[in-house]
């Protein structure tokens, strides 16, 4: 399922709104879910999962072609957490 | 954030819904996607992530309390892979 199949199943779902009107409550949601990970925010879905930010220390590298050292800066990482509730689901 | 805080989001941000209908739109979104995770089928959400289950075998492990050997069943798990656009995204600096 992409995106636009899941706009496509909510306007058959909810009967008193268009596809033009799902697709821009679909993306309200995933654009305001991104900003609260830039912002560094927590995401609790409840019976989904939940969504945090983890951050990888600066490090150290070396580019392998040439060997030589290259410093990674630090980076932060969308993680997701399944919920307990759908973890079930979906290994039935 | 909670789901609360989306459904207020989009009661604020695209007009001319009600709190309630904001409410159902909100439940619907996550409901759909975990009826199609249940189905066993990934998700794509574009400039998001991807959600994809996986299948994993059978395999030994051991109960860390009592050191025994126990047998680890077949699953499926699901994975989230964010997408390159989520990845950058959250490492911009803030404006």
């Amino acid at each position: 399922m992409t995106k636009s199949d899941l706009v496509q199943t909510l306007s058959e779902k909810i009967s008193t709104l268009t596809k033009k009107e799902c697709e821009v409550i679909v993306d309200t949601v995933f654009q305001n879910m991104r900003s609260a990970l830039h912002r560094g925010e927590k995401i609790e879905i409840r019976g989904f999962g939940s969504f945090t930010v983890r951050v990888r220390r600066a490090k150290e590298g070396r580019n392998p072609k040439t060997g030589e050292k290259v410093s990674i800066p630090e980076k932060r990482i969308p993680f997701f957490k399944v919920g307990k509730e759908l973890r079930e689901l979906v290994n039935r | 954030m909670t789901k609360a805080d989306l459904v207020e989001i989009v009661y604020e941000k695209v007009g001319g819904l009600s709190k309630k209908e904001s409410q159902d739109i909100v439940e619907t979104i996550f409901d759909t996607m975990k009826d199609i995770l249940k189905d066993g089928e990934k998700i794509k959400i574009s400039g998001f992530g991807n959600f994809i289950l996986r299948d994993k075998r059978p395999r030994k492990g051991r109960n860390p309390q009592t050191g025994d050997d126990i047998q680890i069943t077949a699953r499926r798990v699901l994975t989230f892979r964010p997408s390159q656009i989520l990845k950058a995204f959250i490492n911009e600096d803030k404006a």
